[in-house]
């Protein structure tokens, strides 16, 4: 390689400049701002330079630039090891190596990276359009390679057999796809990265926490019910439970999940579903009230928090069975029950005063606690709002007697507060409600815009009930999705509003060929392959086997092809074999025969190049054409002019 | 292959005209191998080196009838094929034949004219014969025409579409003379003088001879792939705008066996092929780069070198 000194021509310079751009500007957004300008500058400047066919700088400048841009990413991510700094330090080099373009090796050397970084795109998304990203890149850099080769075609028909190319390695892709061993997990989650950029319910809520997820339409999870889906309005996806209040923020106070069998006995209807839950970061397993059995994995906490043993960070499926009828908690201990009615100290004395005269009241009749708190609620006359007025101190009362105003948090604290004051052990529970069904493949899609919060209280001889307050005021809520009832002047997640309805038909179409990506592909994980492979009939396959199989599949395709191709050398006319065999031997010479060349012609080259040899060459190639273009001779066997050259050629040793 | 006298003659006309031409014998033996491939030839270059000269010699030396016709640009077609004309004595038209009723019809600086009078000649060429006011009339046997034009980027010029282009079997370019040749042209006798005392070499009927002989040249079957290879591959690559047509295939093989004829073997080897190509394929294909119009020049090289041999 280090031998191959031609230079790169100024088209190869283009093909070149095109397959570092496609690899690197998925990238850039990932990259600090800094390293993706100038990144993208370098390849501009050398754009640049080739179309006013400037000289490349010298080789100190170059070798000053990459100290340079090594000392930036170590200074910028603080090493040079990981993920992103990796990613960062390879994208500055393909820069700078374009502007080293001397020899083939160096375009080579391009064309190399530009096939990594495609593959390192991987390792920070794997959606469809990352796909197909990397294969217009792959497409391109392969066309990139071609044009190394021989830059004279036109794009278009490089690309056109790069795109061939590609196509005759499907089947070997399929083949590493379905049997190369595959890892549990993703390889390189690394926690941080990961979870960042998701926002999801958290393990506390405040006011204003659930209005900001209002505003994003990320997929939370996606359901496929059996049978007809159940009404909207029963479609609460439990998640955090938080017990503990401190005047502001509710908390969750129990993380460890401690009971894989439910701690109650289902019953009445059952409704059975599964659902693929989007990597959050989050333990919680998102589930109807109440399962009769728990995924594989996670477990109950004390207060019923369904949770995942490691926080969520791949895809994960579960199927479960809800019962909804059925009641929990009905002999919760006394300290899960002494927690529901905690309340901070001072704060929010006009509640207070209305909750102790629900207590004088009704005394110990919940019941009728409960119901008179919804009657208080109904007469205040508060209104649903994705926008609410800030409020300082005494969020509960400021909301219940002043603003009136409020998202689904504050109904929610508003009426566990409210309860707790008057004697009933109340809490928060967090979730999603509803959720949209998408017409094209019947799955329910549920947002981060559906995210909600209601309460559950603890009524005596019946346990835990659900009471959403957010229903009393607006039941449309509830009872339609979330994006319907949004007031008209509310900003509004762009794909949520009705009037986009067009957008919304792509939306669906693309999301649900989203999810065939996601279960087909990327949810081809170890245990589904095994299922498959168990299917065409391995018994126990474990990696060993897989790839005995892989090499056994690949090698009987190579051992094809060069049968294919033994076999069409097999039909060569026997006086071309025997050209083929005499040109070989002058090409140990240093007489090349081009395949192109007529062979008389080529004899008179040959002959000046080696006079010794010159009668015997023009002799041979002269029998040789006579053989092969002159008219057959009439009367005399077919062969003797072809034992003959065959003879002559045998004895010719130049 | 026995020895017809006709093959001695043509190596007689081959000779007679390097002796007016000088130094221009591989154009002089490619537009005898289009002749007697039955095609019509196309001279292009400059004015001033020789085309028309080349054209009258040729005519000469085979012994045929020829019409020079200058085209201009306020020619009608009636200046080439003839026009009736009523006589008053019989009282009735009268065909008056135009120029194009001879054997070889020299035209000259063909781009000059009008594509209307040029379209009139074209059709003649192909079909051999003349329609004019509802009568069919045959041309003579044999029938050429020798074209010359100049390049296409000089004022005054209709240059011709590709479809007539195709009529001609041979474009041949004949360039400055090597220095050799041009200090003997100069201290030589004059041209002129020299083409009115030239003699025929040949007799139409010894021309017509060679032309079945040209015919009847065997072309092995790896041959008739190679032809068919190079075709294909200017159809399928993308540097031309379009590939040759079987028309244009068909010339390649007529052209190489005349080749093959001329250099006295009765069966074409690809090097005729790769001799005759240039001159058929240089005007046919258009490189899809070439933005001159002018023909990028590595047509043929580029061509030959991609096509292996069968």
């Amino acid at each position: 390689m280090a031998r191959d000194k031609r230079p790169v021509s100024q088209r190869q310079t283009w093909w070149l400049l095109a397959a570092a751009l496609s690899a690197f500007l998925p990238l850039a957004s990932l990259l600090s701002p800094w390293l993706a300008v100038s990144a993208t500058a370098v390849m501009l400047l050398r754009g640049w330079m080739t179309w006013r066919q400037w000289r490349l700088p010298p080789k100190f400048i170059l070798v000053l630039l990459t100290i340079a841009a090594t000392a930036g990413v170590v200074v910028e991510y603080r090493t040079m090891f990981g993920r992103l700094p990796g990613v960062a330090l390879l994208s500055a080099f393909l820069a700078l190596k374009l502007l080293e373009l001397r020899g083939a090796r160096d375009a080579m050397a391009v064309v190399l990276l530009c096939y990594f970084l495609v593959l390192t795109q991987f390792m920070f998304t794997q959606s469809i359009a990352t796909a197909l990203m990397a294969c217009a890149t792959v497409l391109i850099t392969t066309a990139t390679l071609a044009a190394a080769a021989d830059d004279r075609p036109a794009p278009a028909f490089l690309l056109r057999r790069a795109g061939v190319l590609l196509v005759q390695g499907l089947p070997f892709m399929l083949l590493l796809f379905v049997l190369f061993p595959r890892v549990q997990g993703p390889l390189w989650g690394l926690p941080q990265d990961r979870t960042s950029a998701v926002s999801g319910l958290s393990d506390n809520m405040s006011p204003g926490s659930i209005a900001q997820l209002s505003q994003s339409d990320t997929i939370a999870f996606r359901v496929q019910f059996e049978g007809k889906p159940p009404p909207q309005h029963t479609l609460y996806w439990r998640g955090p439970v938080m017990p503990s209040f401190d005047g502001r923020s509710w908390r969750v106070t129990r993380f460890s999940a401690v009971r894989t069998v439910p701690p109650f006995k289902v019953s009445g209807a059952k409704q059975d579903y599964e659902v693929t839950l989007e990597p959050l970061g989050k333990s919680w397993v998102f589930a109807l009230d109440f399962p009769d059995k728990l995924p594989p994995e996670s477990a109950y906490s004390e207060d019923l928090q369904l949770l995942s043993r490691q926080p969520i960070r791949a895809r994960m499926r579960y199927s479960m069975s809800a019962f909804p009828e059925t009641s929990v908690g009905a002999g919760d201990t006394p300290s899960l029950i002494a927690e529901a009615l905690e309340l901070p100290r001072g704060g929010n004395p006009r509640t207070r005063e209305v909750a102790a005269k629900w207590r004088e009241k009704y005394g110990d009749n919940t019941e009728a606690i409960v119901a008179e708190a919804e009657n208080f609620f109904l007469r205040q006359l508060l209104s649903y709002t994705l926008n609410p007025p800030l409020l300082s101190e005494d969020v509960i009362d400021g909301f219940l007697f002043d603003t009136k105003r409020g998202f689904c948090e504050h109904f929610a604290s508003a009426f566990a507060f409210a309860l707790r004051a008057a004697g009933v052990p109340t809490r928060i529970v967090a979730g999603y409600q509803g959720g949209e069904i998408n017409p094209v493949d019947g799955l329910l899609v549920v947002r981060q815009y559906d995210a909600h919060a209601w309460t559950e209280v603890w009524l005596k001889g019946r346990g835990w009930v659900r009471f959403d307050p957010t229903a009393i005021s607006a039941p449309q809520r509830i009872a339609d999705n979330f994006a319907a009832t949004a007031p008209e002047n509310d900003s509004l997640p762009f794909l949520a509003r009705a009037d986009m309805a067009w957008l919304r038909d792509i939306r669906n179409q693309m999301e649900a060929a989203t999810n065939v990506w996601n279960q087909w592909v990327l949810g081809y994980t170890p245990q589904r392959q095994r299922e498959f492979l168990q299917g065409l009939g391995f018994k126990t396959p474990d990696w060993q086997e897989m790839t005995a199989a892989l090499a056994a599949l690949c090698g009987l395709v190579l051992l094809l092809l060069t049968g294919w191709i033994l076999y069409s050398r097999k039909k060569l006319d026997p006086a071309i074999r025997q050209w083929h065999k005499f040109t070989a031997r002058l090409a140990k010479r240093g007489v090349q025969w081009h395949t192109w060349e007529d062979p008389l012609v080529f004899a008179e080259r040959a002959a000046s190049a080696l006079p010794a040899h010159a009668e015997n060459i023009r002799g041979i190639a002269h029998d040789y054409a006579n053989l092969r273009y002159a008219a057959p001779p009439k009367n005399s066997t077919a062969d003797t002019p072809l034992t003959k050259l065959r003879a002559r050629i045998a004895a010719f040793r130049p | 292959m026995q020895q017809l006298p006709a093959l001695t003659a043509l190596g007689d006309v081959v000779r007679s005209a390097n002796r007016v031409i000088l130094g221009k014998d591989k154009a002089i033996k490619l537009a005898l191998a289009c002749l007697l491939a039955r095609g019509h030839l196309l001279i292009e270059d400059l004015p001033g080196v020789g085309k028309t000269t080349l054209a009258h010699v040729l005519a000469r030396l085979l012994g045929l009838d020829f019409q020079r016709v200058q085209f201009t640009s306020d020619m009608l077609p009636a200046d080439i094929v003839g026009v009736s004309v009523f006589d008053r004595d019989s009282g009735s038209f009268r065909f008056h034949a135009g120029p194009i009723f001879t054997q070889v019809v020299v035209a000259d600086e063909i781009n000059r004219a009008t594509p209307k009078t040029q379209s009139a000649l074209l059709e003649a060429m192909e079909e051999r014969q003349v329609t004019v006011e509802g009568a069919t009339r045959p041309l003579p046997e044999p029938f050429f025409v020798i074209a010359t034009q100049n390049p296409a980027h000089q004022i005054g010029t209709f240059p011709l579409p590709e479809s007539q282009l195709d009529r001609f079997l041979i474009r041949i370019e004949l360039g400055y003379p090597d220095p050799a040749a041009e200090r003997e042209l100069l201290a030589g006798e004059d041209r002129r003088s020299m083409l009115a005392t030239l003699p025929a070499c040949m007799t139409p009927a010894q021309l017509i001879e060679l032309q079945q002989a040209t015919r009847k040249i065997h072309a092995a079957p790896a041959l008739i792939d190679y032809v068919q290879a190079i075709a294909a591959y200017t159809r399928a690559a993308p540097d031309w705008h379009a590939g040759l047509s079987p028309r244009a295939a068909l010339g390649l093989l007529a052209a190489a066996r005349a080749w093959a004829l001329l250099a006295g073997r009765d069966h074409v080897l690809p090097e005729d092929v790769q001799i005759v190509l240039p001159g058929i394929v240089e005007h046919r294909l258009r490189p899809v780069d070439d933005r001159t119009r002018l023909g990028a020049g590595d047509t043929p090289s580029k061509l030959i070198e991609a096509v292996p041999l069968p």
